[in-house]
């Protein structure tokens, strides 16, 4: 059992490593955007959002 | 597996915001809009908070005094009611998606089974990275609550979610006694060495209010990343039967 998960691991993390860091960098891009970015028009739109989520604002 | 990242976590993403903007409106949106009372006191248009929390703020009272000239312009917010709840939603919906697609690459690049019911656990590190223990050094705060400068607050925050992310990963998928440690160590990390606190405490916002902001966000998230779990499980393992 432990040997198969070993396997399993071993032939999928190469076909996953590119989509899945793409998708990490879109992720982070979109929570950083909503949640972090200093503008003023995205922090009063996204407001009650960071608020809920616990971002530091203000 | 670009297909199956993508549409698993664009799914997950816009349901969980979606649904999370719901349950915000009986936990959290009530206590902000309570806060604002406070915050911006004897200012009835509230939706122009964000400009009225500068002047009503006392931390940022100082820092504007230094800075900003008084010709203070006016900056664009949606009206209360249907517009800020609709762009609240857009917020969560977008913010949803960004989370959704970290925590799905994340079971991706374990290689793991992961259902409906192990996403659940999923969710679960993903509350205690971004939610749980930044929450330690960084409480939710309610509008108006006094803190420190903001860049600061920022820069722990993600310091300690990686710190967070880095050690459960070490206690969960490495074994041995020193991943044990490193794991540990990892996780206090942020906290030993402290997050920005403000210079004087007691602002304009009741700390039985500011409690109960602490509690309705921390059930909130818990109950978001439980949902997102949950979903990005379910449909990354219909997605992976076909």
């Amino acid at each position: 059992m432990e040997q198969s998960d070993h396997i399993i691991a071993v032939t999928t993390i190469p076909t996953a490593l590119v989509p899945a860091l793409s998708a990490i960098l879109l992720g982070v891009f979109l929570v950083l955007g909503t949640g972090f970015a200093h503008s003023d028009t995205i922090h009063n739109a996204a407001h009650d959002s960071r608020h809920s989520f616990a971002f530091p604002c203000h | 597996m670009f297909k199956r990242i993508f549409v698993t976590a664009l799914l997950a993403g816009f349901l969980g915001g979606l649904g999370i903007s719901v349950v915000q409106q009986f936990t959290t949106a009530p206590i902000i809009l309570h806060a604002e009372k406070f915050e911006s006191k004897g200012a009835p248009d509230g939706h122009k908070h964000s400009n009225l929390d500068k002047a009503a703020s006392p931390h940022l009272l100082l820092a504007q005094a230094k800075e900003t000239p008084p010709t203070e312009h006016k900056n664009w917010a949606p009206a209360n009611g249907l517009e800020r709840t609709l762009y609240s939603t857009l917020a969560n919906i977008l913010t949803g998606t960004g989370f959704a697609l970290i925590l799905v690459a994340c079971i991706a690049l374990s290689g793991r089974h992961v259902d409906g019911r192990i996403g659940v656990l999923w969710g679960i590190a993903g509350f205690t990275i971004i939610n749980l223990s930044p929450a330690l050094g960084l409480p939710p705060e309610a509008p108006g609550a006094m803190a420190a400068e903001l860049g600061p607050r920022q820069g722990w925050w993600m310091f300690c979610v990686v710190a967070t992310a880095a050690g459960l990963w070490a206690l969960i998928f490495r074994h041995g006694a020193f991943w044990v440690v490193a794991g540990i160590v990892a996780m206090a990390l942020p906290h030993l060495i402290g997050s920005p606190q403000p210079v004087r405490i007691g602002g304009p916002v009741p700390p039985e209010l500011a409690g109960h902001f602490v509690a309705a966000s921390l059930v909130t998230a818990a109950i978001f990343w439980s949902a997102l779990g949950w979903l990005s499980g379910n449909i990354w393992s219909r997605l992976g039967a076909k």
